[in-house]
């Protein structure tokens, strides 16, 4: 086929990709979103903070990848979100805070990704997982005047879908064995990641079916995939950490933060191995998080949640450039 | 051997998948927050012409096929091969009945089909979206004509059955959609 004339979710052709992809009329309803989302905050006195997008390390998390720049020879990458700087303030004693700015990802473009987005991430003192879903829960309430949330452990999610027990051996050596029958490929028969296949039925099989009324908060993730949580002490097989779905959606990531700095390096360290595995480059570990970590993080949980994703929801549209002044296609 | 990691992939990409070469019809990024990437892409395979759904994990290699596309002149059928000749080199290609498979009803002569190649061998051929040929054989009469009838089948020369107009006659030449295999117009000899 000839290159298209036309920008394919637009239908637009390309000559006026000058235009921003987002309407006049919705670009004020951005701006109300965010007044919306500002007094949300302010109604509950957290306090707005403006960290930097770029630091001296980056992310160690193998899934994801910073972008990079120099300045005046001294190499930053540019924040995937603004988590590390926000803990450093909350172990200086900053309080509740909250961030409302733009975070980078490397190699993500598509329906629901640009590589420059909104990223909104908050953090609640004495919070734990649970009261966090349920501050979260509420604040999509006001901006997307959306039901009340259901509420789902990840274990409960796959066996009301799949039938399958994600956080036992056998569930898992079942579950490898109902996904090779799915005709998907013939690497995951051969699959030896365990969360590989999670997130393999999670995305192509549960995830499109949850969550079409009202949003869905998907909690207690198993421990493997605990990111930044805190492993749950009565049950060490889970993490507090959730994850908020909506149509489809993946909009918003939370934690009982972990503020042990010890399990914090093991962490880091353990992604560094994982990068190797898959031949992908180090990262430097965030030495400034894990002094910080051990000076004292206060008992807190904390969220990360995309705006363009919850601007699209507002309004149903299709594509992300359809929320943004100007996606990645037209700058 | 080359091969395509999944950040390459587009459509049109031509990938080689459960021994056969197969050509993307669509890529899309699963991809969440935290952990494993996916490419879900539908494909087409080339030499059975299924389409089928395959998932990737995010920066697997897969096998590249060397498939390409040349603009050929349909020559003439010794009755095993079809022959086909390029216009301006006039070098020659012979495909053989799978590769022609049910486009065999749509070639004319000198017409310039679309021949798809795989390791230089034809696997496929596509005929130009309209062909013209004449009716060999069709009922002649109006007779018993109600209307919203939506004509009656015509046979082409070439044994392809259309469905035409009550008012067109044998021995005239039609021309056809051959991507419907509707019939278009009447063409003025």
């Amino acid at each position: 086929m000839p290159l298209a004339p036309f920008c394919y979710w637009t239908w637009q052709p390309f000559m006026t990709l000058w235009q921003p992809g987002i309407s006049v009329q919705r670009l004020r309803d951005r701006a109300q979103l965010m007044r919306e989302i500002r007094d949300f905050f302010a109604q509950r006195e957290v306090m707005e903070v403006d960290t930097p997008l770029l630091a001296t390390a980056g992310v160690t998390d193998p899934h994801l990848t910073n972008a990079e720049t120099s300045i005046a020879g001294q190499r930053y990458f540019l924040q995937t979100s603004p988590e590390y700087a926000m803990k450093r303030l909350l172990a200086a004693g900053s309080g509740c805070i909250y961030q409302l700015g733009k975070a980078v990802r490397d190699d993500e473009l598509g329906r629901y990704h640009n590589p420059e987005f909104c990223l909104l991430e908050w953090y609640r003192i004495g919070f734990d997982d649970t009261q966090l879903m349920q501050e979260v829960d509420a604040f999509l309430q006001v901006t997307l005047g959306c039901e009340a949330a259901d509420y789902i452990s990840y274990q409960a999610l796959f066996l009301k879908y799949l039938n399958i027990d994600p956080l036992e051996a056998a569930g898992i050596t079942q579950l490898k064995h109902w996904l090779s029958a799915q005709q998907l490929g013939d690497w995951v028969a051969t699959e030896t990641d365990t969360d590989t296949l999670l997130q393999l039925a999670m995305s192509h099989f549960i995830e499109p079916q949850m969550g079409q009324q009202r949003p869905v908060i998907v909690f207690n993730f198993p421990a493997s995939q605990a990111a930044l949580a805190r492993i749950d002490v009565q049950d060490p097989r889970v993490a507090r950490r959730f994850e908020v779905y909506f149509k489809g959606i993946e909009l918003a990531n939370g934690f009982y933060e972990l503020s042990d700095s010890s399990v914090q390096a093991q962490r880091f360290a353990a992604d560094n191995q994982m990068r190797s595995r898959q031949g992908k480059p180090q990262q430097p570990i965030d030495h400034h998080l894990l002094t910080a970590l051990e000076a004292g993080l206060p008992d807190c949980a904390g969220v990360a949640l995309g705006v363009d994703r919850l601007a699209m929801l507002r309004w149903g549209a299709e594509h992300i450039d359809q929320v943004l002044s100007f996606s990645a296609r037209r700058v | 051997m080359a091969s395509y990691s999944t950040s390459e992939f587009k459509g049109g990409l031509k990938i080689m998948q459960d021994g056969e070469p197969c050509t993307i019809l669509e890529n899309e990024m699963v991809k969440p927050g935290k952990g494993q990437a996916f490419n879900r892409v539908k494909i087409r395979k080339l030499i059975s012409g299924k389409v089928v759904e395959k998932t990737f994990k995010s920066g697997d290699s897969v096998e590249a096929a060397d498939v390409q596309e040349v603009e050929l002149a349909y020559l003439y059928s010794d009755g095993e091969f079809w022959h086909f000749m390029n216009n301006e080199s006039f070098e020659q290609l012979a495909a053989d009945e799978a590769a022609v498979g049910d486009t065999v009803k749509w070639l004319v002569e000198q017409d310039v089909c679309t021949l798809t190649l795989w390791n230089g061998k034809p696997i496929n051929v596509t005929p130009p979206n309209f062909v013209e040929l004449e009716i060999t054989e069709t009922d002649p009469g109006l007779k018993g004509d109600t209307a919203g009838t939506g004509g009656k089948p015509a046979t082409l020369v070439t044994g392809a059955v259309v469905r035409v107009p009550l008012f067109v006659q044998i021995g005239e030449v039609i021309k056809v959609d051959t991507r419907s295999g509707d019939y278009v117009s009447r063409v003025q000899k």
